[in-house]
């Protein structure tokens, strides 16, 4: 683009502030499209499915959208426990483990120890809470690098899940807690979605509306800066480690409900899907920050294509495939906004 | 004042050189030349243009127009990033590119183990041998094994300007030329005044060897010290260029600013017979020694030394930001033990901390305007259980006006301000707490003539509005401009007070050069 560089004129002193504003709009314009860029392409792929003659006759009906909104419940629990930590600056590896521990706890004391299933329930989210207090105190007295302790913590709870399992699966959990989470429907859905709703709705909430959210995220993106400007960073570290720990173990509540079992290993398996949804999450709705909102958008855009391709004939392979590209995909996106980003503003 | 100089005998020729960043123009119709063997000044004011005409040569931005001639040849725009190396060009940048962990000698050689010819067996007794004696060509003192994290930044900056001349010589070699030309970007922003000297020996040195060097720097006193030329942009624009032997500060000044400064209130009384609010006993820190001092009723005192004096940690100390090993605070008539200090205490008892390294201490860059200048009064925004976005933008944009932040865009991004504009918003985050004992640590460092005007102005209004001042600083000319009494340290220890008339620039750095002796 030549610049053919006037003379400052001031008889016409609009010339420059009206390719500003056009700049400016065509740049907001850019931003709507980045930011609902998930949202679009979850509506393609739900589309595609839609037309597509293989599955037409299946994907686009009431009972399959019942199965992908009701079937996720714990993998939004898992995302949104891990976003919180993220957002604060630390890893929390240990979500996964966390929650698999908390539905085998529900299955012990409830079946072989005949626990009421309240009791055993809230046994599993004071379970959640220590675990995240063993991770934080180790991060922030030790000063380890979270990505290790909670590696090696989330690992221990997981050799615990083995021990007091006896590395057999636990069935016959309490009917109440099954009815609460999956039988029962609201529109059609089992009410379990909407307990990931709710606690997206709340995090969102904590994230935009208080104080306490502007906080995290100078926390996560300044240590010195919130330090100096009077935050307990450590207090906030420690919280956002122990929201996650409760929260995962809310997961392992709904797992524990949508199966009435327990087994040792499968919610271990999570710990992907649920990085590749916080990370995808990011890139929309608040693109460049980890948000509920967006994750919850990525959870689905991520199981409808899943389930789109399994209608398919695909087989489980396909869901390694979805997460695992997508979580190296979104991490690369964010990182090309970051860099265009920067290339905009001249630094 | 522009100088007409043939083609054929300038090393580096700019052409016309425009450049747009989507509305904003960064640079417009610039040209200049750079001489063989001249060390070659660029200043301008935060947002001139300096950087990005930097940044083309080095080859990050594409030029929207016009030409580059190197030795007389015509150079195809935009440049590749790194083809300036095979053009006999270096760069020192502001931030030096060390790896902090890493030996002296391990980062003078990287280049070299990271090249493709690159052998499976590294001479290390050779290379060393070979660090040494380069060190030894330039006059500099340094143990190839030592880590560079433990060098004074001064070193650290002339290892940086070694190695880039290095690997400008390599390249010289094979382009077949003797003439080489290197940029250092403001490589003295962060360095203490007391120790620039060396570096300057160090770019004597390289201008012998027929190389060129062209100076990006905010600091008129060291332009006008080091240089042979200098060109001056403003606004993106070419303003003249000046031999330096014919010009004055004054001169510099108004080519960089367009206008004269209005000098501020030089005129300093003496307040230390007023009312102490602020009374500090036995302060102890990793360097500073049993330090006691008042800062009485609408005092603004200096903190001042040579590098490793001590004084620097004060700020720190007081605010709870860094371990004290003892010490005693009194802020009207309320007593606090400083070792049990944090900042957020700190807060609660009136005190306000300004850190000097704005990037990492003071805000974070990817957040908005609005976000960083609202985190210490988060609270107050808190109503009703939703925080109140609207008035906090409204505030921020009403503070922004205040301090002169310019765009007054409250939701753009902080490091998308210059340096001036950040700093100002550092300043009217703290205001806004209405400090009563307001904590400075190098507040002008790297910022433009016109933002320190504004920034020393809005320090003096925040005491007009009943703060009282210590600013910690090495900035002499800054120290005696801002402060009604100056303390020097040398050691740990307080070594003079200076109050009155005696607090003069000259007055200041005679002291601190003095102290090195005690």
């Amino acid at each position: 683009m030549p610049i053919d560089a006037p003379a400052p004129d001031p008889m016409h002193p609009s010339d420059e502030s009206l390719r500003q504003r056009s700049y400016m709009r065509w740049q907001k314009l850019s931003s709507i499209a980045g930011q609902y860029g998930l949202v679009i392409a979850w509506a393609v792929v739900a589309l595609f499915f839609t037309l597509l003659p293989q599955t037409s006759q299946i994907f686009p009906t009431g009972n399959n959208f019942a199965t992908i909104f009701g079937s996720q419940a714990v993998i939004v629990m898992l995302t949104l426990a891990l976003m919180i930590p993220l957002t604060a600056g630390d890893y929390d590896l240990s979500v996964g483990f966390t929650l698999t521990f908390s539905a085998m706890l529900i299955a012990v004391l409830n079946v072989e120890n005949h626990w009421p299933i309240v009791l055993a329930v809230f046994a599993a989210l004071v379970a959640g809470a220590l675990i995240g207090i063993v991770n934080g105190a180790f991060i922030l007295i030790f000063r380890i690098d979270s990505l290790i302790v909670t590696l090696g913590v989330g690992t221990f709870v997981g050799g615990l899940v083995l021990l007091i399992s006896g590395s057999n699966t636990i069935g016959g959990v309490s009917t109440g807690l099954v009815d609460w989470v999956i039988v029962r429907r609201f529109l059609g859905i089992p009410l379990d979605f909407y307990y990931g709703l709710l606690l997206c709705l709340i995090i969102w909430y904590v994230f935009e509306l208080t104080p306490l959210g502007r906080r995290l995220l100078f926390v996560g993106r300044g240590r010195n800066v919130a330090r100096l400007s009077g935050i307990n960073v450590d207090r906030v570290r420690l919280g956002a480690l122990i929201s996650s720990g409760v929260i995962s173990a809310l997961g392992g509540v709904v797992y524990a409900g949508t199966t009435g079992a327990a087994d040792p290993t499968s919610g271990t398996q999570l710990l992907l899907p649920a990085f590749a949804a916080v990370f995808l999450g990011a890139t929309t709705i608040v693109p460049g920050r980890f948000n509920p909102v967006g994750s919850l958008v990525a959870v689905f855009f991520l199981v409808t294509g899943i389930t789109g391709f399994q209608l398919l004939g695909a087989e489980s392979y396909v869901e390694n495939l979805f997460y695992g590209g997508a979580l190296v995909i979104a991490v690369a996106l964010s990182q090309l906004a970051r860099r265009r980003q920067a290339l905009e503003t001249g630094n | 004042m522009e100088q007409r100089v043939p083609q054929s005998t300038s090393l580096l020729a700019i052409r016309h050189l425009s450049k747009a960043f989507g509305g904003a123009r960064a640079l417009a119709d610039v040209s200049f030349d750079v001489l063989p063997g001249e060390v070659h000044g660029l200043l301008g004011e935060n947002g001139s243009g300096k950087s990005t005409l930097i940044k083309i040569l080095a080859g990050y931005h594409s030029p929207d127009a016009g030409d580059v001639e190197v030795r007389g040849v015509p150079v195809r725009l935009p440049l590749a990033p790194g083809q300036f190396r095979k053009l006999g060009m270096e760069f020192v940048h502001q931030d030096l590119g060390l790896i902090l962990s890493l030996s002296v000698l391990e980062n003078l050689r990287m280049g070299i183990l990271a090249a493709p010819k690159n052998r499976l067996y590294i001479p290390w007794k050779r290379e060393r041998a070979k660090a040494l004696k380069t060190f030894e060509l330039y006059g500099l003192d340094l143990d190839p094994k030592a880590r560079v994290g433990d060098l004074l930044p001064v070193e650290r900056a002339m290892l940086a300007i070694v190695r880039a001349v290095e690997g400008m010589r390599d390249a010289m070699a094979e382009a077949h030329t003797d003439q080489g030309l290197l940029f250092l970007d403001e490589p003295t922003a962060f360095l203490p005044k007391d120790q620039v000297d060396k570096l300057w020996a160090l770019v004597r040195e390289i201008v012998k060897t027929n190389a060129s060097v062209v100076f990006v720097s905010h600091d008129l006193h060291e332009v006008l010290q080091i240089t042979n030329r200098v060109t001056v942009l403003r606004n993106g624009r070419h303003v003249g260029t000046v031999t330096t032997a014919a010009t004055s500060r004054d001169e510099l000044v108004h080519l960089i600013v367009g206008q004269a400064l209005v000098s501020l209130d030089a005129a300093h009384d003496d307040l230390r017979n007023r009312q102490p609010v602020v009374r500090i006993r036995d302060l102890e820190g990793s360097r500073l020694r049993k330090t006691a001092l008042d800062v009485h009723e609408s005092e603004v005192v200096g903190l001042t030394g040579l590098l490793g004096a001590g004084y620097e940690e004060i700020p720190y100390l007081i605010f709870g930001a860094q371990k004290c090993a003892a010490g005693h605070l009194v802020i009207d008539g309320k007593s606090t033990e400083l070792t049990s200090m944090t900042p957020s205490k700190a807060m609660d008892v009136g005190i306000g901390l300004i850190p000097a390294d704005r990037q990492r201490d003071g805000s974070v860059g990817s957040l908005s305007i609005t976000d960083n200048i609202t985190l210490p009064v988060l609270s107050s925004y808190f109503h009703k259980l939703v925080l109140l976005r609207r008035r906090m933008m409204r505030d921020a944009r009403r503070l922004m006006a205040r301090v002169d932040v310019r765009p007054a865009e409250p939701l753009m991004t902080y490091s998308a301000l210059s340096g001036g504009n950040q700093q100002k918003v550092l300043l009217a985050k703290w205001l806004q707490t209405k400090p009563r004992l307001l904590l400075l640590h190098e507040p002008t460092q790297g910022v433009d003539i016109g933002a320190r005007q504004k920034i020393l102005t809005l320090v003096r209004e925040s005491v007009a509005e009943g703060a009282v001042v210590l600013c910690a600083s090495s900035d002499y000319e800054q120290i005696a401009l801002l402060c009604d009494r100056v303390l020097v340290f040398a050691g740990g220890v307080l070594v003079q007070e200076l109050s009155g008339n005696e607090v003069t620039t000259e007055r200041i750095t005679e002291q601190c050069l003095k102290s090195v002796q005690v």
